[in-house]
Protein backbone atom coordinates (compact mmCIF):
# COMPACT_ATOMS: atom_id res chain seq x y z
CA UNK A 1 0.00 0.00 0.00
CA UNK A 2 2.97 2.33 1.11
CA UNK A 3 4.30 1.79 -2.89
CA UNK A 4 0.75 2.70 -4.04
CA UNK A 5 0.58 6.09 -2.16
CA UNK A 6 4.49 6.48 -3.22
CA UNK A 7 3.04 6.27 -7.03
CA UNK A 8 1.13 8.89 -6.25
CA UNK A 9 2.50 11.19 -4.16
CA UNK A 10 5.08 10.72 -7.22
CA UNK A 11 3.18 11.60 -9.82
CA UNK A 12 1.72 14.61 -8.68
CA UNK A 13 5.09 16.09 -7.31
CA UNK A 14 6.24 15.39 -11.17
CA UNK A 15 2.91 17.12 -12.32
CA UNK A 16 3.06 19.76 -9.71
CA UNK A 17 7.06 20.58 -11.35
CA UNK A 18 5.43 20.92 -14.98
CA UNK A 19 1.87 23.08 -13.67
CA UNK A 20 1.20 23.47 -17.75
CA UNK A 21 0.47 20.62 -18.48
CA UNK A 22 -2.01 19.72 -15.73
CA UNK A 23 -3.45 23.79 -16.46
CA UNK A 24 -3.44 23.14 -20.29
CA UNK A 25 -6.28 20.81 -20.59
CA UNK A 26 -8.10 22.50 -18.12
CA UNK A 27 -8.14 25.78 -20.24
CA UNK A 28 -9.13 23.00 -22.98
CA UNK A 29 -12.01 22.45 -21.18
CA UNK A 30 -13.13 25.46 -20.22
CA UNK A 31 -12.52 26.69 -23.55
CA UNK A 32 -14.07 24.21 -25.55
CA UNK A 33 -17.73 24.98 -23.31
CA UNK A 34 -17.51 28.13 -24.20
CA UNK A 35 -16.75 27.70 -27.96
CA UNK A 36 -20.39 25.99 -27.90
CA UNK A 37 -22.18 29.15 -27.08
CA UNK A 38 -20.61 31.05 -29.54
CA UNK A 39 -21.77 28.04 -32.07
CA UNK A 40 -25.11 27.34 -31.56
CA UNK A 41 -26.45 30.91 -30.22
CA UNK A 42 -27.19 32.93 -26.98
CA UNK A 43 -30.93 30.89 -26.22
CA UNK A 44 -31.12 30.15 -22.46
CA UNK A 45 -33.57 27.38 -23.27
CA UNK A 46 -31.12 25.66 -25.67
CA UNK A 47 -28.18 25.71 -24.05
CA UNK A 48 -29.48 24.69 -20.99
CA UNK A 49 -30.65 21.48 -23.07
CA UNK A 50 -27.35 20.85 -24.72
CA UNK A 51 -25.45 21.66 -21.21
CA UNK A 52 -24.87 18.35 -19.89
CA UNK A 53 -23.68 16.61 -23.38
CA UNK A 54 -21.72 20.12 -24.28
CA UNK A 55 -19.93 19.66 -20.67
CA UNK A 56 -19.41 15.82 -20.43
CA UNK A 57 -18.05 15.31 -24.46
CA UNK A 58 -15.65 18.16 -23.28
CA UNK A 59 -14.53 16.33 -20.02
CA UNK A 60 -14.28 13.44 -22.39
CA UNK A 61 -11.98 15.26 -24.58
CA UNK A 62 -9.91 16.83 -21.69
CA UNK A 63 -8.79 13.79 -20.03
CA UNK A 64 -7.90 12.72 -23.31
CA UNK A 65 -5.35 15.00 -23.31
CA UNK A 66 -3.51 13.85 -20.28
CA UNK A 67 -3.56 10.24 -21.17
CA UNK A 68 -0.98 9.59 -23.57
CA UNK A 69 1.56 11.22 -20.80
CA UNK A 70 -0.02 8.43 -17.91
CA UNK A 71 2.81 6.13 -19.11
CA UNK A 72 5.09 7.84 -21.59
CA UNK A 73 7.84 9.40 -19.16
CA UNK A 74 7.91 6.87 -17.09
CA UNK A 75 8.23 4.78 -19.99
CA UNK A 76 11.32 6.65 -21.34
CA UNK A 77 13.13 7.18 -17.83
CA UNK A 78 13.16 3.12 -17.37
CA UNK A 79 10.87 3.85 -14.13
CA UNK A 80 8.09 1.33 -15.85
CA UNK A 81 10.67 -1.54 -16.19
CA UNK A 82 11.38 -0.62 -11.96
CA UNK A 83 8.11 -1.16 -11.14
CA UNK A 84 7.50 -4.30 -13.44
CA UNK A 85 10.09 -5.83 -11.72
CA UNK A 86 9.51 -4.41 -8.37
CA UNK A 87 7.98 -6.74 -5.66
CA UNK A 88 4.46 -4.81 -5.56
CA UNK A 89 1.84 -6.30 -7.52
CA UNK A 90 2.33 -4.15 -11.06
CA UNK A 91 -1.66 -4.22 -10.81
CA UNK A 92 -1.54 -1.81 -7.67
CA UNK A 93 1.72 0.70 -8.65
CA UNK A 94 -0.72 0.70 -11.85
CA UNK A 95 -4.18 1.63 -9.82
CA UNK A 96 -1.74 4.23 -8.65
CA UNK A 97 -1.00 5.98 -11.49
CA UNK A 98 -4.46 6.23 -12.54
CA UNK A 99 -5.59 7.52 -9.82
CA UNK A 100 -2.86 9.93 -9.36
CA UNK A 101 -3.99 10.73 -13.31
CA UNK A 102 -7.34 11.63 -11.98
CA UNK A 103 -6.74 13.48 -9.35
CA UNK A 104 -4.86 15.77 -12.13
CA UNK A 105 -7.14 15.59 -15.00
CA UNK A 106 -10.65 14.20 -13.60
CA UNK A 107 -10.90 16.36 -10.23
CA UNK A 108 -10.04 19.83 -11.71
CA UNK A 109 -12.96 18.95 -14.09
CA UNK A 110 -15.63 18.18 -11.34
CA UNK A 111 -14.43 21.33 -9.37
CA UNK A 112 -14.40 23.46 -12.57
CA UNK A 113 -17.73 22.21 -13.72
CA UNK A 114 -20.17 23.78 -11.64
CA UNK A 115 -18.62 27.06 -12.68
CA UNK A 116 -18.72 26.56 -16.73
CA UNK A 117 -22.57 25.12 -15.87
CA UNK A 118 -23.61 28.46 -14.43
CA UNK A 119 -22.45 29.48 -18.32
CA UNK A 120 -25.51 27.54 -19.71
CA UNK A 121 -28.01 28.55 -17.16
CA UNK A 122 -27.79 24.96 -15.04
CA UNK A 123 -29.69 25.41 -11.68
CA UNK A 124 -28.12 24.60 -7.90
CA UNK A 125 -29.75 20.77 -8.03
CA UNK A 126 -28.42 20.18 -11.75
CA UNK A 127 -25.28 21.24 -10.77
CA UNK A 128 -24.92 19.23 -8.15
CA UNK A 129 -26.08 16.14 -10.67
CA UNK A 130 -23.42 17.04 -12.92
CA UNK A 131 -20.51 17.33 -9.95
CA UNK A 132 -21.77 14.00 -8.71
CA UNK A 133 -21.74 12.59 -12.39
CA UNK A 134 -18.41 13.71 -13.19
CA UNK A 135 -16.99 12.31 -9.60
CA UNK A 136 -18.42 8.78 -10.61
CA UNK A 137 -17.37 9.11 -14.92
CA UNK A 138 -13.99 10.80 -14.81
CA UNK A 139 -12.05 8.10 -13.02
CA UNK A 140 -13.78 6.15 -15.48
CA UNK A 141 -12.43 7.50 -17.97
CA UNK A 142 -9.06 7.64 -16.85
CA UNK A 143 -9.49 3.66 -16.01
CA UNK A 144 -10.39 3.07 -19.51
CA UNK A 145 -8.41 5.50 -20.85
CA UNK A 146 -5.12 3.63 -19.24
CA UNK A 147 -6.09 0.64 -21.30
CA UNK A 148 -5.10 2.85 -24.02
CA UNK A 149 -2.75 4.36 -22.64
CA UNK A 150 -0.99 1.31 -21.97
CA UNK A 151 -1.59 -0.26 -25.68
CA UNK A 152 -0.23 2.66 -27.62
CA UNK A 153 2.71 2.78 -25.48
CA UNK A 154 5.95 4.32 -27.59
CA UNK A 155 3.79 3.96 -30.57
CA UNK A 156 3.76 7.00 -33.78
CA UNK A 157 0.72 8.79 -33.65
CA UNK A 158 0.00 7.08 -30.64
CA UNK A 159 -2.06 10.10 -29.77
CA UNK A 160 -4.54 10.52 -32.41
CA UNK A 161 -4.77 6.50 -31.87
CA UNK A 162 -5.48 6.35 -28.43
CA UNK A 163 -8.36 8.69 -29.40
CA UNK A 164 -9.34 6.49 -31.73
CA UNK A 165 -9.32 3.28 -29.22
CA UNK A 166 -10.60 4.83 -26.50
CA UNK A 167 -13.27 7.47 -27.42
CA UNK A 168 -15.49 4.82 -28.39
CA UNK A 169 -15.02 2.59 -25.13
CA UNK A 170 -16.06 5.70 -23.63
CA UNK A 171 -19.76 6.27 -25.07
CA UNK A 172 -21.42 4.51 -21.28
CA UNK A 173 -19.68 7.08 -19.73
CA UNK A 174 -21.02 9.80 -21.76
CA UNK A 175 -24.38 8.02 -22.23
CA UNK A 176 -24.46 7.93 -18.46
CA UNK A 177 -23.06 10.74 -17.21
CA UNK A 178 -25.08 13.39 -19.51
CA UNK A 179 -27.99 11.82 -19.33
CA UNK A 180 -27.81 12.17 -14.91
CA UNK A 181 -28.22 15.73 -15.69
CA UNK A 182 -31.01 15.28 -18.18
CA UNK A 183 -32.86 13.09 -16.31
CA UNK A 184 -32.81 15.48 -13.21
CA UNK A 185 -34.03 18.68 -15.55
CA UNK A 186 -36.44 16.64 -16.75
CA UNK A 187 -37.80 16.11 -13.45
CA UNK A 188 -37.41 12.14 -13.70
CA UNK A 189 -34.57 11.78 -11.37
CA UNK A 190 -30.78 11.20 -11.68
CA UNK A 191 -30.80 8.09 -9.52
CA UNK A 192 -31.06 5.13 -12.07
CA UNK A 193 -28.42 6.97 -13.88
CA UNK A 194 -25.74 7.23 -11.29
CA UNK A 195 -25.87 4.43 -9.90
CA UNK A 196 -25.15 2.32 -13.31
CA UNK A 197 -22.33 4.80 -13.36
CA UNK A 198 -21.16 3.95 -10.00
CA UNK A 199 -21.58 -0.41 -11.21
CA UNK A 200 -19.40 0.83 -14.25
CA UNK A 201 -17.12 2.34 -12.22
CA UNK A 202 -17.02 -0.92 -9.74
CA UNK A 203 -16.20 -2.95 -12.89
CA UNK A 204 -13.99 -1.34 -14.73
CA UNK A 205 -11.74 -0.25 -11.35
CA UNK A 206 -11.67 -4.41 -10.93
CA UNK A 207 -10.74 -4.95 -14.63
CA UNK A 208 -9.50 -2.13 -16.20
CA UNK A 209 -6.21 -2.09 -13.67
CA UNK A 210 -5.69 -5.68 -14.86
CA UNK A 211 -6.08 -4.83 -18.51
CA UNK A 212 -3.89 -2.16 -18.26
CA UNK A 213 -1.07 -4.60 -16.98
CA UNK A 214 -1.36 -7.12 -19.31
CA UNK A 215 -1.05 -4.29 -21.90
CA UNK A 216 2.07 -2.38 -20.51
CA UNK A 217 3.75 -5.77 -20.60
CA UNK A 218 3.31 -6.54 -23.89
CA UNK A 219 4.62 -3.46 -24.64
CA UNK A 220 7.52 -3.77 -22.54
CA UNK A 221 8.17 -7.31 -23.58
CA UNK B 1 -44.03 -15.97 -60.37
CA UNK B 2 -44.65 -11.87 -58.60
CA UNK B 3 -43.02 -10.13 -61.35
CA UNK B 4 -44.93 -9.44 -64.76
CA UNK B 5 -41.90 -8.06 -66.78
CA UNK B 6 -38.45 -7.64 -66.17
CA UNK B 7 -38.97 -4.13 -66.15
CA UNK B 8 -41.31 -3.93 -63.36
CA UNK B 9 -38.86 -6.59 -61.71
CA UNK B 10 -35.68 -3.40 -62.09
CA UNK B 11 -38.35 -0.82 -61.14
CA UNK B 12 -38.47 -2.24 -57.28
CA UNK B 13 -41.99 -0.77 -56.77
CA UNK B 14 -40.74 2.14 -56.82
CA UNK B 15 -37.68 1.46 -54.26
CA UNK B 16 -35.13 0.75 -57.05
CA UNK B 17 -32.55 3.49 -56.05
CA UNK B 18 -32.87 2.08 -52.44
CA UNK B 19 -32.74 -1.98 -53.25
CA UNK B 20 -30.12 -1.71 -55.62
CA UNK B 21 -28.67 0.64 -53.67
CA UNK B 22 -28.20 -1.72 -50.71
CA UNK B 23 -27.61 -5.20 -53.29
CA UNK B 24 -25.14 -3.16 -55.95
CA UNK B 25 -22.84 -1.77 -52.58
CA UNK B 26 -23.03 -4.94 -51.16
CA UNK B 27 -21.93 -7.02 -54.45
CA UNK B 28 -19.31 -4.23 -55.40
CA UNK B 29 -18.17 -4.33 -51.83
CA UNK B 30 -17.88 -8.29 -51.51
CA UNK B 31 -16.29 -8.68 -54.97
CA UNK B 32 -13.76 -6.02 -54.38
CA UNK B 33 -12.79 -7.47 -50.59
CA UNK B 34 -11.12 -10.78 -52.66
CA UNK B 35 -9.87 -9.17 -55.73
CA UNK B 36 -7.68 -6.92 -52.62
CA UNK B 37 -7.21 -9.59 -50.79
CA UNK B 38 -5.48 -11.70 -54.05
CA UNK B 39 -3.90 -8.30 -54.45
CA UNK B 40 -1.86 -8.63 -51.51
CA UNK B 41 -1.28 -12.24 -52.13
CA UNK B 42 0.29 -11.64 -55.11
CA UNK B 43 1.86 -8.66 -54.22
CA UNK B 44 4.08 -11.09 -51.46
CA UNK B 45 4.41 -14.30 -53.27
CA UNK B 46 6.25 -12.03 -56.10
CA UNK B 47 8.53 -10.48 -53.52
CA UNK B 48 9.37 -13.78 -52.21
CA UNK B 49 10.06 -15.09 -56.02
CA UNK B 50 12.03 -12.09 -56.44
CA UNK B 51 14.13 -12.76 -53.11
CA UNK B 52 14.58 -16.83 -54.09
CA UNK B 53 15.92 -15.84 -57.65
CA UNK B 54 18.27 -13.13 -55.63
CA UNK B 55 19.22 -15.45 -53.45
CA UNK B 56 20.24 -18.17 -56.68
CA UNK B 57 22.09 -15.78 -58.44
CA UNK B 58 23.89 -14.70 -55.13
CA UNK B 59 25.04 -18.77 -54.93
CA UNK B 60 26.08 -18.52 -58.72
CA UNK B 61 28.36 -15.86 -58.76
CA UNK B 62 29.67 -17.01 -55.06
CA UNK B 63 30.59 -20.32 -56.66
CA UNK B 64 31.48 -19.52 -59.91
CA UNK B 65 34.21 -17.30 -57.86
CA UNK B 66 34.62 -19.82 -56.06
CA UNK B 67 35.72 -22.02 -58.78
CA UNK B 68 38.04 -19.27 -60.49
CA UNK B 69 39.94 -19.45 -57.37
CA UNK B 70 40.44 -22.81 -57.02
CA UNK B 71 41.01 -23.38 -60.81
CA UNK B 72 44.00 -20.72 -60.33
CA UNK C 1 -7.57 -37.61 -26.52
CA UNK C 2 -4.45 -37.07 -26.12
CA UNK C 3 -3.71 -37.61 -29.90
CA UNK C 4 -6.45 -35.23 -30.87
CA UNK C 5 -4.77 -32.90 -28.93
CA UNK C 6 -1.62 -32.84 -30.72
CA UNK C 7 -3.41 -33.24 -34.29
CA UNK C 8 -4.94 -30.03 -33.54
CA UNK C 9 -1.61 -28.21 -32.30
CA UNK C 10 -0.29 -29.59 -35.34
CA UNK C 11 -2.75 -27.34 -37.28
CA UNK C 12 -1.77 -24.89 -35.12
CA UNK C 13 1.39 -23.80 -36.74
CA UNK C 14 1.17 -21.65 -39.56
CA UNK C 15 3.83 -23.91 -41.46
CA UNK C 16 0.66 -26.68 -41.59
CA UNK C 17 -2.31 -24.12 -42.11
CA UNK C 18 -1.37 -22.47 -45.12
CA UNK C 19 -2.01 -25.27 -47.25
CA UNK C 20 -4.63 -26.69 -45.59
CA UNK C 21 -6.55 -23.10 -45.57
CA UNK C 22 -5.50 -23.14 -49.39
CA UNK C 23 -7.56 -26.26 -49.82
CA UNK C 24 -10.45 -25.39 -47.61
CA UNK C 25 -11.10 -21.69 -49.43
CA UNK C 26 -12.50 -23.47 -52.67
CA UNK C 27 -15.16 -24.89 -50.65
CA UNK C 28 -16.17 -22.72 -48.94
CA UNK C 29 -16.37 -20.00 -52.06
CA UNK C 30 -18.44 -22.76 -53.60
CA UNK C 31 -20.79 -23.02 -50.62
CA UNK C 32 -20.91 -19.15 -50.27
CA UNK C 33 -21.94 -18.80 -54.46
CA UNK C 34 -24.40 -22.02 -53.76
CA UNK C 35 -26.12 -19.92 -51.00
CA UNK C 36 -25.87 -16.80 -52.61
CA UNK C 37 -27.72 -17.94 -55.43
CA UNK C 38 -30.26 -19.65 -53.80
CA UNK C 39 -30.67 -16.53 -50.92
CA UNK C 40 -31.19 -14.33 -53.91
CA UNK C 41 -33.64 -16.39 -55.57
CA UNK C 42 -35.92 -16.59 -52.56
CA UNK C 43 -35.00 -13.00 -51.34
CA UNK C 44 -36.31 -11.67 -54.83
CA UNK C 45 -38.45 -14.53 -56.14
CA UNK C 46 -40.19 -16.15 -53.91
CA UNK C 47 -40.50 -13.98 -50.73
CA UNK C 48 -43.73 -11.94 -51.41
CA UNK C 49 -44.29 -8.08 -51.49
CA UNK C 50 -44.60 -7.02 -47.51
CA UNK C 51 -47.88 -5.11 -47.07
CA UNK C 52 -46.64 -2.25 -45.42
CA UNK C 53 -43.58 -1.90 -46.91
CA UNK C 54 -44.06 -2.99 -50.50
CA UNK C 55 -41.02 -4.28 -52.38
CA UNK C 56 -38.55 -1.94 -50.33
CA UNK C 57 -37.84 -4.14 -47.48
CA UNK C 58 -36.09 -6.06 -49.89
CA UNK C 59 -33.31 -4.68 -48.40
CA UNK C 60 -33.51 -6.49 -45.23
CA UNK C 61 -32.23 -10.05 -47.05
CA UNK C 62 -28.41 -8.29 -46.83
CA UNK C 63 -29.02 -5.83 -43.93
CA UNK C 64 -29.76 -8.33 -41.71
CA UNK C 65 -27.09 -10.48 -42.68
CA UNK C 66 -24.64 -8.11 -42.73
CA UNK C 67 -25.28 -6.95 -39.28
CA UNK C 68 -25.64 -10.50 -37.90
CA UNK C 69 -22.17 -11.08 -39.68
CA UNK C 70 -20.73 -7.93 -38.32
CA UNK C 71 -21.35 -8.58 -34.39
CA UNK C 72 -20.60 -12.48 -34.64
CA UNK C 73 -17.38 -11.66 -36.69
CA UNK C 74 -16.19 -9.79 -33.65
CA UNK C 75 -16.93 -12.51 -31.25
CA UNK C 76 -14.77 -14.43 -33.43
CA UNK C 77 -12.50 -12.19 -33.29
CA UNK C 78 -12.18 -11.69 -29.83
CA UNK C 79 -12.26 -15.79 -29.06
CA UNK C 80 -9.12 -15.86 -31.60
CA UNK C 81 -7.47 -13.18 -29.63
CA UNK C 82 -8.37 -14.43 -26.58
CA UNK C 83 -6.90 -17.70 -27.47
CA UNK C 84 -4.23 -16.51 -28.28
CA UNK C 85 -3.08 -14.82 -25.43
CA UNK C 86 -4.23 -18.16 -23.74
CA UNK C 87 -1.95 -20.84 -25.39
CA UNK C 88 0.62 -18.69 -27.31
CA UNK C 89 -0.06 -19.54 -30.58
CA UNK C 90 0.58 -17.17 -33.18
CA UNK C 91 -1.84 -18.59 -35.84
CA UNK C 92 -4.71 -16.64 -33.41
CA UNK C 93 -3.61 -13.89 -33.57
CA UNK C 94 -2.89 -13.96 -37.59
CA UNK C 95 -6.47 -15.51 -37.52
CA UNK C 96 -7.65 -12.19 -35.78
CA UNK C 97 -6.30 -9.71 -37.77
CA UNK C 98 -7.53 -11.63 -40.78
CA UNK C 99 -10.95 -11.32 -39.43
CA UNK C 100 -10.75 -7.45 -38.63
CA UNK C 101 -11.12 -5.99 -42.53
CA UNK C 102 -13.76 -8.50 -42.93
CA UNK C 103 -15.58 -7.83 -40.07
CA UNK C 104 -15.14 -3.95 -40.79
CA UNK C 105 -16.78 -4.25 -43.70
CA UNK C 106 -19.73 -5.99 -42.82
CA UNK C 107 -20.47 -3.52 -40.34
CA UNK C 108 -20.17 -0.91 -43.00
CA UNK C 109 -22.39 -2.85 -45.40
CA UNK C 110 -24.85 -3.17 -42.66
CA UNK C 111 -24.85 0.80 -41.85
CA UNK C 112 -25.26 1.78 -45.82
CA UNK C 113 -28.10 -0.89 -46.15
CA UNK C 114 -30.01 0.25 -42.94
CA UNK C 115 -29.29 3.90 -44.45
CA UNK C 116 -30.89 3.15 -47.93
CA UNK C 117 -33.76 1.31 -45.96
CA UNK C 118 -34.42 3.96 -43.81
CA UNK C 119 -34.47 6.66 -46.09
CA UNK C 120 -37.77 5.36 -48.21
CA UNK C 121 -39.02 3.94 -44.83
CA UNK C 122 -38.73 6.29 -41.92
CA UNK C 123 -38.06 9.61 -44.53
CA UNK C 124 -34.39 9.89 -43.13
CA UNK C 125 -30.86 8.31 -44.32
CA UNK C 126 -30.02 7.99 -40.66
CA UNK C 127 -31.86 7.80 -37.61
CA UNK C 128 -30.33 7.45 -33.85
CA UNK C 129 -31.80 4.31 -32.90
CA UNK C 130 -30.72 1.97 -30.30
CA UNK C 131 -29.45 -1.00 -33.08
CA UNK C 132 -27.91 1.60 -35.62
CA UNK C 133 -25.75 3.47 -33.08
CA UNK C 134 -24.83 0.69 -31.38
CA UNK C 135 -23.75 -0.89 -35.16
CA UNK C 136 -21.85 2.82 -35.61
CA UNK C 137 -20.01 1.99 -32.03
CA UNK C 138 -18.67 -1.50 -33.22
CA UNK C 139 -17.89 -0.03 -36.70
CA UNK C 140 -15.44 2.16 -34.48
CA UNK C 141 -13.94 -0.26 -32.51
CA UNK C 142 -13.34 -2.53 -35.80
CA UNK C 143 -11.04 0.60 -36.67
CA UNK C 144 -9.50 0.92 -33.58
CA UNK C 145 -8.56 -2.82 -33.64
CA UNK C 146 -7.04 -2.52 -37.18
CA UNK C 147 -5.69 1.07 -36.78
CA UNK C 148 -3.28 -0.31 -33.34
CA UNK C 149 -2.22 -3.52 -35.35
CA UNK C 150 -1.49 -1.04 -38.25
CA UNK C 151 0.68 1.18 -35.75
CA UNK C 152 2.56 -1.59 -34.08
CA UNK C 153 5.85 -2.88 -36.51
CA UNK C 154 6.75 -6.00 -34.43
CA UNK C 155 3.58 -9.06 -35.41
CA UNK C 156 3.46 -10.08 -32.33
CA UNK C 157 3.23 -7.11 -30.01
CA UNK C 158 0.61 -6.03 -32.64
CA UNK C 159 -1.03 -9.39 -31.93
CA UNK C 160 -1.17 -9.30 -28.12
CA UNK C 161 -2.17 -5.76 -27.94
CA UNK C 162 -4.48 -6.28 -30.66
CA UNK C 163 -6.06 -9.03 -28.32
CA UNK C 164 -6.22 -7.05 -25.23
CA UNK C 165 -8.25 -4.52 -27.32
CA UNK C 166 -10.54 -7.43 -28.52
CA UNK C 167 -11.50 -8.51 -25.34
CA UNK C 168 -11.80 -5.27 -23.81
CA UNK C 169 -13.93 -4.47 -26.59
CA UNK C 170 -16.22 -7.59 -26.11
CA UNK C 171 -16.46 -6.59 -22.95
CA UNK C 172 -17.80 -3.42 -23.86
CA UNK C 173 -20.06 -4.65 -26.68
CA UNK C 174 -22.73 -5.42 -24.36
CA UNK C 175 -21.99 -2.24 -22.35
CA UNK C 176 -22.46 0.07 -25.44
CA UNK C 177 -25.42 -1.75 -26.30
CA UNK C 178 -27.44 -1.75 -22.87
CA UNK C 179 -26.56 1.85 -22.59
CA UNK C 180 -27.28 2.98 -26.25
CA UNK C 181 -30.52 1.50 -25.51
CA UNK C 182 -31.47 3.37 -22.46
CA UNK C 183 -30.29 6.47 -24.14
CA UNK C 184 -32.77 6.00 -26.62
CA UNK C 185 -35.89 5.09 -24.31
CA UNK C 186 -34.95 8.61 -22.51
CA UNK C 187 -35.00 10.53 -25.56
CA UNK C 188 -38.86 9.42 -26.80
CA UNK C 189 -39.16 10.57 -30.94
CA UNK C 190 -36.53 8.34 -32.93
CA UNK C 191 -37.44 5.15 -31.78
CA UNK C 192 -38.21 2.77 -35.04
CA UNK C 193 -39.77 -0.29 -34.71
CA UNK C 194 -38.85 -2.72 -37.21
CA UNK C 195 -39.56 -6.05 -37.79
CA UNK C 196 -43.16 -6.06 -35.84
CA UNK C 197 -45.21 -6.46 -39.13
CA UNK C 198 -45.59 -10.12 -39.49
CA UNK C 199 -42.99 -12.01 -41.93
CA UNK C 200 -43.69 -14.77 -44.29
CA UNK C 201 -41.87 -17.78 -43.79
CA UNK C 202 -39.86 -17.41 -46.78
CA UNK C 203 -38.53 -14.34 -45.85
CA UNK C 204 -37.32 -15.90 -42.92
CA UNK C 205 -35.80 -18.46 -45.04
CA UNK C 206 -34.36 -15.72 -47.77
CA UNK C 207 -32.78 -13.83 -44.75
CA UNK C 208 -31.40 -17.53 -43.61
CA UNK C 209 -29.69 -18.12 -46.69
CA UNK C 210 -27.80 -14.85 -47.38
CA UNK C 211 -27.00 -14.87 -43.74
CA UNK C 212 -25.25 -18.67 -44.43
CA UNK C 213 -23.75 -17.22 -47.72
CA UNK C 214 -22.72 -14.30 -46.00
CA UNK C 215 -21.17 -16.43 -43.43
CA UNK C 216 -19.46 -18.95 -45.87
CA UNK C 217 -18.03 -15.91 -48.06
CA UNK C 218 -16.29 -14.39 -44.58
CA UNK C 219 -14.66 -17.66 -43.79
CA UNK C 220 -13.44 -17.77 -47.57
CA UNK C 221 -11.85 -14.30 -47.76
CA UNK C 222 -10.87 -14.25 -43.93
CA UNK C 223 -8.48 -17.81 -45.17
CA UNK C 224 -7.44 -15.82 -48.21
CA UNK C 225 -6.24 -13.23 -45.78
CA UNK C 226 -4.64 -15.30 -43.46
CA UNK C 227 -2.69 -17.17 -46.26
CA UNK C 228 -1.16 -13.87 -47.28
CA UNK C 229 -0.43 -13.01 -43.37
CA UNK C 230 1.40 -16.26 -43.04
CA UNK C 231 3.33 -15.88 -46.00
CA UNK C 232 4.25 -11.82 -45.52
CA UNK C 233 5.45 -12.78 -41.64
CA UNK C 234 7.13 -16.02 -42.24
CA UNK C 235 8.81 -14.83 -45.43
CA UNK C 236 12.40 -15.78 -43.51
CA UNK C 237 11.53 -19.41 -43.28
CA UNK C 238 12.81 -21.73 -44.93
CA UNK C 239 9.30 -23.40 -45.56
CA UNK C 240 7.72 -20.22 -46.99
CA UNK C 241 11.03 -20.46 -49.28
CA UNK C 242 10.59 -24.44 -50.44
CA UNK C 243 6.80 -23.61 -51.56
CA UNK C 244 5.57 -24.40 -54.88
CA UNK C 245 3.74 -21.02 -55.49
CA UNK C 246 7.60 -19.16 -54.67
CA UNK C 247 9.95 -21.64 -56.66
CA UNK C 248 7.87 -21.58 -59.91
Amino acid sequence: MNAVLAVIRRDLLLAMRRKSEVLTALFFFVIVTSLFPLGIGPEPALLKKIAPGVLWVAALLATMLGLQRMFAADHADGTLEQMVLSPTPLGLLVGGKIAAHWMLSGLPLVLLAPVLGLQFDLDVGALGVLMLALLLGTPLLSLIGAIGAALTLGLRGGGVLLSLLVLPLYVPALIFGAGAVEAHIAGLGAGGHLSLLAALLALAAFFAPWATTAALRIALE
Amino acid sequence: MIWNSPAEFFAMGGYALYVWGSFGVCAIALAMEPILVRKRQNQILQSLRRERIADELENEVSEKAHARESGR
Amino acid sequence: MNNKLIHWFKYASPQSFYPLAGKMIPWFWGLAAAFGVVGLWLSFFVAPTDAQQGEGYRIIFVHVPASWMSMFIYLVLAAWAGLGLALNTRLSGMMASALAPTGALMAFLALWTGAFWGKPMWGTWWVWDARITSELILFFLYLGFIALQAAIDDPRRADKAGAILALVGVVNVPIIYFSVKWWNTLHQGSSVSVGKSSMAVTMLWGMLFMALCFWMYSIAVALMRVRAIILEREAHTEWVKELNEVKS
